[in-house]
């Protein structure tokens, strides 16, 4: 009787949304105060959203139009020195332009929040999406998610600054450009108020206020910095245990929770795919269903975190299987694995002793498109004895 | 211009920039980090670019810095100010910024505003932030080394610019930042020396109480011994010569209208007040190499720009 009358009373929100728009509504939940961006494809329309918001009442924040994506992150930096929630976001050269400050945000340990809808890079242009841009900040000190559907960008948001907040680190929330940036899905909103008291306004020690002057973003000589930006490792390194937290949380209060590596029917499998994004759960996960019925024992891993990398995980699910292969969208230029996560999960495995092979899959470049079949090929590959090589898959030749 | 101090016994007292930096002997900039934070008071929020003065001041774990004061790259402290002049208003309606009234003042270098800074500088003043952007001038890149910006002044000698045999220092002549700024139609724009600073001190109360309607700029001239070459006693001395031979004249744009002030006034008032340029220029090392034509090119400059700020005062 009364699990109805809850039930009644809390009737969910369901609207169909873009990934864009879950950022802008979750972005709304989180009641930010400062948000700074410049427009650039595919990432405008959260923006766009975000301006109806604040120009409507609905949320309470201030938006900067700032004249790029370099003073884009350079005043959310600022405001949220002074302690103010903040967001901001940007897709492709505008990520790159930020560059510079993205290590002073993890830098100076500030909780700021970016949604990132991945694009391809110059040149040629392409305003179609892959994930070279998100892939070149690997090594800027940001706490990296990598979501997979539209309801999981709106859950992750929200996430992202109950962690970053805790750990003192930036977080960007990442997706597929215009595969999940314009396209539409059921997105099932929270209460606003219940987000409220998941995300509680704690006063962070370090702000700017003129009570308790101090000094941000000093020079450090030699006998200094490499202390500093140890403390970054060790924060970044540290923070998976809280990114686990938090969505555990999350799940008992919204029933909603993702883990930072997910699975499908890895149980029993021989021939793993490791992918992340839109990809990884829509078609790997058909495409395991397909190689199975022709006798091929696949299973799919979700990479949900990029950094800090989940190598417990990655270990414990590959370790097991005959072979492997990662499906990246982004190219590692002249490096020694072809894409850039194979290089991370060969490290992975090599460091904790494991040999498995492995086939680095280069693919959707420029948002080229992959099928299905194309994922069914690769478990044929691994199926077939083929490893440790690079494979350009949908490349014309 | 509003008059709050009259004589140097009206300024304040309190110290916020503290002793044992790390700056030059005689350093103009830090005379004038000095007066504005004396100026501006506790309640003051510092925003720096990368420069002389941050790399000075902020060697950790030690500081200068008295009040809250933030350093993030060289291009953007007008984007940083910005952020945090949007999260002090912000908070402030949603009862989270606690501290009631605070300036939040930028204060960067030649290259930092003149060069790398000017785009981010732009979009601040154009989207009318209330920050208060403090140039200080020392004319070069000096805590790289002397290299040449847009704010060195044409046959300056700088290590980009050296005196050759085929080109004679800097080409070109020192970019108009004010005429920039004014480009903005800002509530408040002046040009302040640390040789002059009653009328600095005045300009800095002023330019933070039109802040309220608006971003405001002060452009100082903050001479440097090792950069400009000559003796570490003789800073304020050189930044007084710079304005009364009219090298640097003082002045101030208010709401639209432009205001000479003394001793530039007097000098554009009665020429024969002005001293010769060669005072200004024959103890720098920077200016050693002039001859007497190349002299007399650069009077002719300065002494068309009088023309021209007096023109501009008369509209």
């Amino acid at each position: 009787m009364t699990a109805v009358a809850t039930q009644i009373q809390k009737a969910k929100t369901v609207l169909a949304l873009t990934s864009n728009y879950a950022v802008a509504y979750a972005v709304k939940a989180a009641d930010v105060d400062v948000v700074a961006v410049y427009p650039i494809t595919p990432q405008t329309t959260i923006v766009e959203k975000i301006a109806e918001f604040v120009d409507d009442g609905e949320l309470n924040a201030d938006l900067i139009h700032v004249e790029s994506e370099h003073s884009a992150m350079s005043a959310v930096v600022g405001a949220a020195a002074a302690g103010a929630r903040v967001f901001t976001a940007t897709s492709s050269q505008g990520l790159e332009l930020m560059h510079e400050v993205l290590h002073i945000a993890s830098g100076l340990r500030l909780p700021v929040v970016m949604a990132v809808p991945a694009r391809a890079l110059s040149a040629p242009i392409s305003i179609h999406g892959d994930y070279s841009d998100l892939m070149n900040t690997r090594d800027t000190g940001w706490i990296t998610y990598i979501a997979s559907s539209a309801q999981e960008v709106y859950d992750t948001v929200i996430q992202a600054y109950r962690v970053a907040e805790s750990v003192l680190l930036p977080v960007m929330v990442s997706y597929d450009g215009f595969l999940m940036s314009h396209t539409t899905e059921p997105v099932e909103l929270n209460d606003e108020e219940e987000v409220k008291r998941f995300l509680p306004r704690r006063e962070r020690p370090n702000v700017l206020r003129p009570e308790k002057p101090i000094t941000m973003g000093a020079f450090a000589m030699p006998d200094w910095y490499y202390e500093i930006k140890y403390q970054v490792q060790e924060a970044l390194q540290g923070s998976l245990k809280t990114i686990e937290e938090v969505d555990e949380e999350y799940g008992r209060t919204f029933g909603r929770r993702y883990g930072v590596v997910q699975t499908y029917k890895m149980e029993d499998a021989d021939y793993a795919i490791v992918a992340y994004g839109g990809a990884s759960f829509g078609n790997a996960r058909e495409a395991a269903e397909i190689a199975r019925e022709k006798g091929i024992k696949a299973g799919v891993i979700r990479l949900r975190v990029f950094r800090p990398f989940p190598t417990s995980y990655i270990v414990k699910y590959l370790s097991g299987v005959k072979a492997f292969a990662v499906v990246d969208r982004a190219i590692a230029f002249g490096g020694p694995g072809g894409g850039p996560v194979f290089t991370d999960v060969a490290t992975a495995l090599w460091m904790n002793g494991i040999d498995v092979p492995g086939i680095s899959v280069i693919h959707g470049i420029g948002q080229r498109s992959m099928y299905v079949e194309d994922f069914v090929k690769i478990y044929e590959m691994l199926r077939d004895g083929e490893k440790n090589k690079v494979v350009y898959m949908g490349l014309r030749l | 211009m509003k008059v709050v101090y009259k004589a140097i016994w009206d300024l304040p007292v309190e110290e916020l920039f503290a002793s044992g930096h790390r700056a030059c002997a005689g350093c103009g900039p830090a005379i004038a980090m000095r007066w504005i934070t004396k100026t501006a008071g506790p309640n003051t929020i510092v925003v720096n670019a990368t420069g002389c003065m941050e790399v000075t001041t902020t060697q950790y774990p030690e500081t200068a810095w008295m009040v809250p004061y933030i350093h993030v790259a060289f291009e953007n402290s007008a984007a940083a100010a910005a952020g945090i002049d949007s999260a002090i208003r912000t908070m402030t309606k949603k009862g989270l910024w606690k501290s009631g009234k605070t300036n939040v003042i930028v204060i960067a270098g030649d290259g930092g505003t003149y060069d790398i800074g000017l785009q981010s500088l732009s979009g601040m003043l154009e989207r009318g932030h209330h920050v208060l952007y403090i140039l200080y001038d020392n004319e070069a890149y000096m805590n790289t080394g002397i290299q040449r910006s847009g704010g060195t002044p044409r046959f300056a000698w700088t290590t980009t610019t050296p005196v050759g045999k085929a080109i004679r220092g800097k080409i070109q002549a020192k970019k108009d930042i004010m005429g920039i700024v004014m480009a903005h139609r800002v509530p408040y724009a002046a040009t302040a020396s640390i040789s002059n600073i009653i009328d600095m001190a005045n300009k800095i109360k002023t330019a933070l109480e039109y802040t309220e309607e608006g971003p405001t700029f002060l452009h100082i001239l903050a001479p440097c011994p090792p950069g400009w070459r000559f003796p570490e006693e003789r800073t304020v001395e050189a930044a007084r010569l710079a304005v009364e031979t009219g090298y640097f004249p003082l002045y101030e744009y208010d709401h639209g209208k432009v205001r000479l002030n003394p001793p530039t006034s007097a000098i554009v008032a009665d020429p024969k007040r002005r001293k010769p340029l060669r005072e200004f220029l024959k103890f720098q090392g920077r200016f050693a190499h002039l001859t007497d034509a190349e002299i007399e090119e650069l009077e002719k400059e300065v002494v068309a720009n009088l023309n021209y700020l007096a023109k501009l005062a008369s509209l």
